[in-house]
């Protein structure tokens, strides 16, 4: 489902990611586990050609996205969910406009569908009741099981999770875990999840890859991962 | 200095691309009418207040300044129409003009930068939908559509200011002081001024969403693009009046 190829990526004088290769398959979580400015965000980001690249190739359903037009992409993206670190929900917009707004130009559902569909999504991230409150008026996690369901309510057959626990506490952050696995058995959906927190990797992990400096050093399971003595890859879980 | 010059240049470059990408975009289909109306009431029906309260107080104090002047001469019965020709020639335009990149450009770059700065703009590209044409076309299309029907409000205000004004010191019929304003106006006072504000209200909103849509990061970034949108959109509505004079004056 993507497949990147020999990706690097330098702003001015500085390598970001130097010579990135991953692929997905269907139905698998991704971890990607790294500390901040290892290049994680700036990973995912070209995922979805917000980033281009100064070498390599990003495919996304065997396409590659950097030889698309501007339309082939936006209809590409459609396939692919981002829920973003800020959950990043339009503020000018109450909960259930952000979650119609994915929703606009879809011809196939007619208004009452869209409401239903609204609707099902915020009651499955147990929002319901939060139906017509605006975005400041939640909290963090409040606002990031939110931004979830504006990414699923398209049905992407790929999500893309950018830091999802980040600022969260314990708690919320082992209820958006929960969540992403919630997500992967009921849509059957690939993602890749990247994160610097083990506990988050930990719970939601099929495979994860440790980035390091821009370049990956790692790659396994939790469990083999965790079991490691190799000393590059223990800070990552000693913590 | 030479790095100043490469600046602006750049700048000139990416303001040409990003109206060259509007116009790509404002003929593509399907265009969110909805949005667009919510914008044009948003920054027409929104800002007519203000525009009419300076648009009042421009007439009434043109009138009361120029009376004593006028009066040196005994040429106080040409005060009506020598305020209708300035108010709709020049100042009710680019007063009104300035007054909406004031509380309009701000807006709109503050809002965008604001929305850049929080990965809302982001947050709509990676979704697949086109934010361009969402935040900007129609934005763009409320600015140049709204300017003009403001400086049509704010000219008829600013006459019944002027009416006021003649009336602090003599007593004129609304009939007379407006058939002697209708008198004196002609096709080439009001056509070429209505059309120049065409061009305002799009340099105000071409300028806003351009500074919104590039903001720098943090909120510096917001606020240095809410400040340069007032400041630029100000400077071009003087330039395109400029050069709408020399035009206007080749065929006078």
């Amino acid at each position: 489902m993507v497949k990147i190829e020999h990706l690097k990526i330098s702003f001015a004088d500085k390598t970001i990611l130097k010579d990135i290769s991953l692929s997905l398959k269907k139905g698998e979580n991704l971890v990607i586990l790294g500390k901040s400015g290892s290049g994680k965000s700036v990973l995912i980001k070209c995922l979805v050609g917000l980033i281009a690249p100064t070498e390599g190739s990003v495919m996304l359903f065997e396409k590659n996205i950097f030889d698309l037009g501007e339309d082939d992409l936006n209809l590409l993206r459609k396939k692919v969910g981002f829920l973003f670190q800020s959950a990043a929900l339009y503020d000018s917009m109450t909960v259930r406009e952000n979650l119609e707004f994915q929703l606009r130009y879809s011809k196939s559902l007619s208004e009452f569908e869209k409401g239903e569909l609204v609707r099902s999504m915020l009651a499955s991230v147990g929002l319901e009741e939060s139906m017509d409150k605006m975005p400041s008026e939640l909290s963090g996690g409040m606002q990031k099981r939110v931004g979830l369901a504006r990414t699923l309510i398209t049905s992407p057959e790929i999500v893309l999770y950018d830091e999802p626990t980040t600022g969260l506490d314990p708690f919320t952050s082992r209820e958006i875990s929960k969540l992403i696995l919630e997500v992967q058995k009921k849509y059957n959906t690939a993602s890749i999840i990247i994160t610097h927190d083990v506990e988050c990797a930990k719970s939601t992990a099929n495979r994860i890859l440790i980035l390091k400096n821009g370049a990956f050093i790692a790659e396994g399971s939790f469990k083999e991962l965790n079991e490691s003595t190799d000393k590059e890859i223990q800070p990552f879980f000693n913590q | 200095m030479i790095r100043g010059w490469r600046l602006f240049f750049e700048e000139i470059t990416k303001i040409t691309r990003f109206s060259l990408r509007f116009f790509r975009s404002v003929f593509k289909l399907p265009l969110d009418v909805n949005e667009l109306f919510r914008q044009c009431y948003s920054i027409g029906y929104k800002s007519f207040p203000l525009v009419a309260i300076t648009g009042f107080i421009m007439g009434l104090v043109l009138t009361i300044q120029s009376r004593p002047t006028l009066a040196e001469f005994g040429a106080e019965s040409w005060l009506p129409a020598m305020v209708s020709v300035s108010i709709i020639r020049e100042i009710g335009p680019v007063i009104t003009a300035l007054i909406f990149a004031g509380k309009v450009g701000s807006g709109i770059g503050a809002e965008l930068a604001s929305m850049k700065v929080t990965e809302q703009i982001e947050a709509m590209e990676v979704s697949g939908m086109n934010p361009f044409k969402y935040l900007v076309v129609t934005r763009i299309i409320a600015t140049t559509l709204m300017l003009p029907i403001l400086v049509i409000a704010a000219d008829a205000i600013a006459l019944y200011g002027g009416y006021m004004g003649v009336n602090l010191k003599a007593n004129v019929n609304i009939h007379l002081f407006f058939s002697s304003v209708f008198d004196k106006l002609c096709f080439m006072d009001i056509f070429p001024a209505l059309i120049k504000t065409v061009f305002f209200g799009f340099a105000i909103g071409l300028i806003g969403c351009f500074k919104g849509y590039h903001s720098g990061k943090g909120t510096q970034g917001v606020g240095e693009s809410a400040n340069y949108s007032v400041v630029f959109a100000s400077l071009s509505v003087f330039i395109i009046d400029m050069m709408a004079v020399q035009i206007t004056s080749l065929f006078l």
